[in-house]
């Protein structure tokens, strides 16, 4: 560290222009694909637009016409019970394994990877594996029937009161693994003194995890929020490939919205009005993850 | 690390538990414990199986006839047994098709991401660049975005540029959004390299190039080699931006085709489930073959 301190005076003085080239290409990339067409969806939130004529500005017109779009707020509560359903109960299953498969011992790199193995598939295929079995001959009825809760059996997808938690299992199916190698990570950093000497106090189990599991997970907590609330807004392959939003959009979420606002209703203003929204609810996520980047990369 | 970490803990654990263990009456400790044990791997294996079920069922579906799953039920136990449900995928679905433009895209955009982005974590970590964390975190940032604000105007954009519906336009846009994630791992990687190794390496007289090339790249292959296999996985089982800036059925990859599996064999659960087979086959191929690396990477990524 002293070293490249010392080093820096005779650095500044002179950035070789290839180092300069280096930063400067991906940013350009970025600039051009990130960056210039996010500042276009803002201007285009203001408008309407077809996509064949041009833009015409109408102000805040797509913004207030939200107000009164019973669709939008279907989607909008829908995105908000996603994040606390989705977001929660992927955490606390997350924790749950992670605290479950923390030892090592025989058998063990067989459990977390049967866990983790959902992580690497696309959302797409999730959502037909599970498709198969939310069939009303499929699996699913089949086992409630087995059980005796043949009263159970549902069309699940078909449903407007099951479509949308029939959606957020698949979708758990997969993060679980995800946000249990998060935590199985947090948990190694914690120092194995701190619970012996719990144990030598008397702790019981619920208090060693609530004095210290909890707070020495502090970090990794927000780490796993963050992905979670980014993951959650940008929620979208399984949602379509199960349900396209329906039935009566009640699965819609904001992101099914404004991809078939967008692409299949052709009404761009009003799509990029709708994405601001989804923008508006992860900025203060990234906005922490951020800061949180920032120290790190002091 | 991670590995030489659990290790040492495993160990650790072991050595102070071993005295404990013959100092007390031996048969109801090790009862116990064997209770305990026994508990573990019934709840974990229950909870695996739990887990693996719906893959053990897609397969066990992409091999069934269409006349017993139309007989007998999706959900009920093989009476047939076929590859045939994979021909269908294969060739009469499009599945062959959709899977090399899959590798089309993937293959050149992890390729130059991870390019781009390892000059860019270079140059910032490396030199004393003005503003060189407002880039960072510019670049940090523009990934983080929720990808809707960008989709109208990117598919204007390739129309514009004249690549709409080309696999050109899906690679760009996936480089351009995915690079600032990776800038910032590698960079947090990269600063870690002590700065003698390139001090002795300017003595030498070498230049910035073979420095970032023979020098920092090479210390830097761990993180390179997580990155990749994530990478690879995000990029390929990426659905939004091919159905952003694709149309033609032909220029879909494979996971935009499962979906048109899903239309035009409706009911027809084997081939839907020998394409959702295929269709992720090269990704758990990856995690198989670089699992640690892969689990690596999910724990760079996370910004503590």
């Amino acid at each position: 560290m002293a070293l490249i301190g010392s080093a820096r005076r005779s650095r500044a003085t002179r950035v070789p222009p290839v180092v300069l080239a280096f930063v400067l290409v991906p940013l350009l990339a970025e600039g051009f694909w990130v960056f210039w067409p996010a500042l276009q969806g803002f201007y285009l939130s203001l408008t309407s637009w077809d996509g064949l004529a041009a833009p015409k500005f109408v102000g805040l017109g797509n913004y207030s016409e939200m107000v009164h779009d019973a669709v939008f707020r279907t989607a909008a509560i829908n995105t908000v019970l996603w994040l606390l359903l989705f977001g929660g109960l992927s955490a606390a299953l997350g924790l749950g394994t992670a605290m479950l498969l923390q030892k090592e011992r025989r058998g063990i790199g067989f459990y977390r990877a049967a866990l983790f193995l959902p992580v690497v598939f696309s959302l797409v295929a999730t959502a037909l594996v599970w498709q198969a079995m939310y069939q009303p001959d499929g699996l699913i009825n089949n086992v409630l029937e087995a059980v005796g809760l043949g009263g159970w059996k549902h069309a699940w997808l078909a449903d407007q009161d099951t479509a949308f938690y029939a959606v957020i299992v698949p979708a758990l199916w997969r993060q679980v693994g995800y946000v249990m190698v998060l935590y199985l990570a947090g948990l190694k950093g914690v120092d194995p003194v701190l619970y012996e000497a719990a144990k030598v106090d008397g702790a019981t189990r619920w208090q060693q995890f609530r004095h210290i599991t909890l707070p020495q997970l502090r970090s990794v907590n927000a780490v796993v929020l963050s992905v979670i609330v980014i993951d959650s807004l940008r929620s979208f392959d399984v949602v379509w490939a199960l349900t396209r939003g329906g039935p009566y959009h009640s699965s819609e979420l904001l992101s099914t919205y404004m991809y078939s606002t967008a692409f299949q209703s052709l009404r761009l203003g009003y799509g990029s009005a709708l994405a601001v929204v989804i923008f508006v609810l992860a900025f203060g996520v990234i906005v922490s993850y951020l800061v949180r980047a920032f120290r790190e990369a002091d | 690390m991670t590995a030489t970490h659990t290790a040492a803990h495993a160990e650790d654990t072991e050595v102070r538990t071993a005295p404990a263990k013959t100092a007390t009456p031996r048969r109801p400790v090790l009862d116990g414990r064997r209770l305990r044990t026994a508990g573990f791997h019934l709840s974990a294996g229950a909870l695996s199986a739990l887990w693996l079920l719906p893959i053990v069922l897609v397969l066990v579906t992409s091999t069934r006839t269409f006349d017993d799953i139309a007989a007998h039920g999706v959900g009920s136990r093989p009476h047939s047994f076929t590859l045939d449900g994979f021909r269908q995928a294969w060739v009469d679905g499009g599945q062959q098709r959709a899977l090399i433009n899959s590798m089309l895209v993937t293959l050149p955009t992890v390729a130059l991401s991870l390019g781009l982005a390892s000059m860019a974590a270079f140059a910032l970590s490396r030199y004393d660049l003005p503003f060189r964390r407002v880039l960072l975190l510019l670049m940090l940032g523009g990934n983080l975005l929720p990808p809707q604000i960008l989709l109208i105007p990117v598919s204007k954009l390739s129309e514009v540029l004249g690549i709409y519906d080309r696999l050109y336009a899906l690679v760009g846009v996936q480089v351009g959004f995915g690079v600032g994630f990776y800038v910032f791992v590698l960079h947090g990687f990269m600063r870690a390299i002590p700065g003698e190794i390139q001090q002795a390496a300017v003595i030498d007289g070498a230049s910035p190039w073979q420095i970032y090339w023979r020098i920092i790249l090479p210390l830097a292959r761990p993180a390179l080699a997580a990155l990749t296999a994530l990478s690879f996985t995000w990029i390929f089982n990426d659905l939004l931006w091919a159905i952003t800036v694709l149309r033609t059925d032909s220029q879909m990859p494979v996971t935009a085709s499962l979906i048109g599996l899903q239309g035009q064999y409706v009911s027809m659960w084997n081939v839907i489930a020998a394409g959702s087979v295929i269709a992720a086959a090269p990704t758990v191929a990856v995690f198989l073959r670089f699992q640690r690396h892969f689990v690596a990477g999910l724990n760079l990524g996370a910004v503590k």
